[in-house]
């Protein structure tokens, strides 16, 4: 395997495209959106329950490649716990990451202040070698970022 | 089956191919000497678009040096000397898809335009409330969508032809649909996912006897690059196909229609180079072709086509076509190995035109592991997202073979979805 595939498939996105976290429909929701590709058919729900202004469980559902449903698995266990404005802010970090140029505001990384995103999240740096993937990688992100739009009206 | 569209006999998928000299066919074209990540281009989306030969591209650069200018417009020998080059490759697609005269032959952007303009002109003009136009599962968007929006100016309703699961046309069922209400058959060749070629001739006798006065027209942009196209034997109505998959430039297709069904159709796009006579509140319409080519056409592209045409037109087609079903024959055979693969459609007869799919792997990413050997494979719902729904499937894995395409190529799409399984356990 070349080291730009391993650096892609790392076993991190291997193991959540097996078996991706919080996969399911959340009865509860309080904020839902629908994130689709209609380049590739790939299409994913995501629910979000919001106490107050803090996002307390975050689940999704759908279709797609191991990027975008091993993104989509670790998105969801990124933003619980978070509130709104913390949200958005790992969004425009994740968006960072994956389309490069920018410095990723990840870990310990002094920086923005409020959210910063996991370290594990780094294993999509790997999809800066292939830019056709950044929108397998971001899809369930902007999903997120939608259903957030949404409770906001 | 159809006997005139060239469907390959079966003996021919075993045994060597003769004549088929395909190391002459790659140094042809350059494109295929380049690298991807590091690895030998292996170059499997064909269907998607065909690489360029050198004819066609000193054929285009040639035009624009030497005798670029309008077309149908200027008293300059320029001009002259255009005109000449764009009204020649009318005369040399009429003769590659065996229409009647070149006045049959019009000049597209593609086959997409080719499709909206049919449903459009003639749709648009003929179509009642009630009637139907009959597609098939396995259609591209392209024959579809502009079916579906004249469908909705007109309240005509618009019907599908069932695929069977070995990848064939529902031809009971078609004959169950057709009916006095018929206007319209809309039907591809070769389908763009599976390969599956229809039977058209049995197709246009069915519809033209059965149909209410039904018309058929026939997307033929997958099977132009790899059957021999004869419209008159077909008896269609229409066809359509595009230059860019039959190794010409992007931006030029063909539609072929029969005279009288041309000559009753209004204007598709108004403008100059179509009219007879343009006045403040009214105007008339020139005879097709031009009536059906307003503005300044894609001059340089035609002639860019038309080097690809007489290109192709020099093969031997027998060979050709027995050479390609021996390297897809081959990748079905070879493909086996890999586990949790499945060849979708298999069982009809098949252009060079494949796609699968894998236990566990979805096609994105088994396309970004061949990627990273130089293979170049399509990924994804081919706009055919009603035949996806019909086998059960978001999105395939496509590879498509061309004339320059090798068995070692081959070899190398197997090899490397055997790392896509090792990849993906």
């Amino acid at each position: 395997m070349t080291s730009e595939l391993d650096e892609l498939y790392q076993s991190v996105i291997l193991d959540h495209n097996r078996a991706p976290r919080n996969f399911r429909k959340l009865e509860d929701a309080t904020a839902h959106a629908e994130g689709r590709n209609p380049l590739c058919g790939d299409v994913y729900e995501v629910w979000l329950k919001l106490e107050g202004d803090r996002i307390v469980e975050a689940a999704f559902q759908g279709q797609g490649c191991a990027i975008s449903k091993a993104s989509a698995s670790m998105m969801t266990q990124a933003v619980k716990g978070k509130t709104v404005a913390e949200a958005r802010q790992l969004f425009e970090q994740f968006h960072g990451l994956v389309v490069g140029g920018r410095e990723p505001a990840v870990g310990d990384r002094a920086g923005l202040s409020g959210a910063k995103l996991p370290a594990k999240l780094e294993v999509f740096q790997g999809v800066r070698a292939f830019p056709i993937r950044v929108k397998c990688a971001t899809l369930s992100w902007h999903a997120m970022k939608a259903a957030l739009d949404q409770t906001r009206s | 089956m159809s006997p005139v569209t060239i469907i390959p006999p079966h003996e021919l998928r075993t045994g060597r191919a003769p004549g088929w000299d395909v190391a002459r066919v790659r140094a042809d074209f350059p494109i295929l000497a380049r690298e991807v990540r590091g690895h030998p281009l292996v170059y499997l989306d064909n269907a998607a678009t065909a690489q360029k030969p050198v004819a066609v591209l000193e054929a285009m650069d040639r035009y624009y040096r030497d005798i670029n200018s309008n077309v149908h417009r200027g008293v300059h020998s320029l001009s002259e000397a255009a005109t000449n080059a764009y009204e020649q490759v009318r005369r040399l697609a009429a003769t590659f898809l065996g229409a009647g005269s070149p006045g049959e032959v019009i000049f597209t952007a593609g086959t997409t335009a080719s499709l909206n303009l049919v449903a459009q002109s003639y749709g648009g003009s003929v179509l009642r409330p009630g009637d139907e136009i009959l597609v098939t599962e396995m259609e591209h968007h392209s024959n579809l969508v502009p079916w579906q929006l004249v469908a909705e100016r007109t309240g005509a309703r618009v019907r599908a032809i069932p695929v069977m699961e070995s990848g064939g046309l529902d031809l009971g069922a078609l004959e169950r649909l057709l009916g006095p209400k018929t206007r319209v058959v809309a039907v591809s060749h070769a389908s763009n996912v599976i390969g599956a070629i229809n039977p058209i001739n049995a197709i246009t006798a069915m519809a033209h006897e059965l149909g209410g006065g039904a018309i058929v027209v026939v997307d033929g942009a997958q099977s132009a690059p790899h059957l021999r196209v004869d419209v008159s034997a077909m008896d269609c109505d229409f066809f359509a196909c595009s230059g860019h998959k039959l190794y010409g430039p992007t931006g030029i297709g063909l539609l072929y229609g029969k005279r009288q069904l041309l000559e009753a159709m209004p204007p598709w796009q108004g403008g100059g180079g179509m009219i007879r006579e343009v006045q403040i509140e009214r105007s008339t319409w020139a005879p097709p072709p031009e009536r059906f080519e307003a503005g300044t056409p894609p001059i340089a592209e035609a002639v860019g086509l038309g080097a690809a045409l007489e290109y192709v037109m020099a093969w031997d087609w027998n060979a050709l076509v027995a050479y390609e079903q021996e390297l897809i024959a081959e990748a079905g055979r070879k493909l086996l190995t890999v586990p949790g693969l499945r060849i979708l459609g298999e069982g009809a007869d098949r252009v060079s035109v494949m796609s699968m799919v894998m236990d566990r792997v979805h096609p994105h990413d088994a396309g970004t592991v061949l990627d990273t050997r130089g293979i170049a494979v399509r990924a994804g719902h081919h706009c055919a997202q009603p035949l996806m729904r019909r086998f059960g499937v978001t999105a395939t894995l496509r590879a498509s073979f061309g004339a320059y395409n090798t068995p070692e190529e081959v070899d190398a799409l197997v090899e490397g979805l055997h790392e896509v399984r090792q990849v993906f356990g």
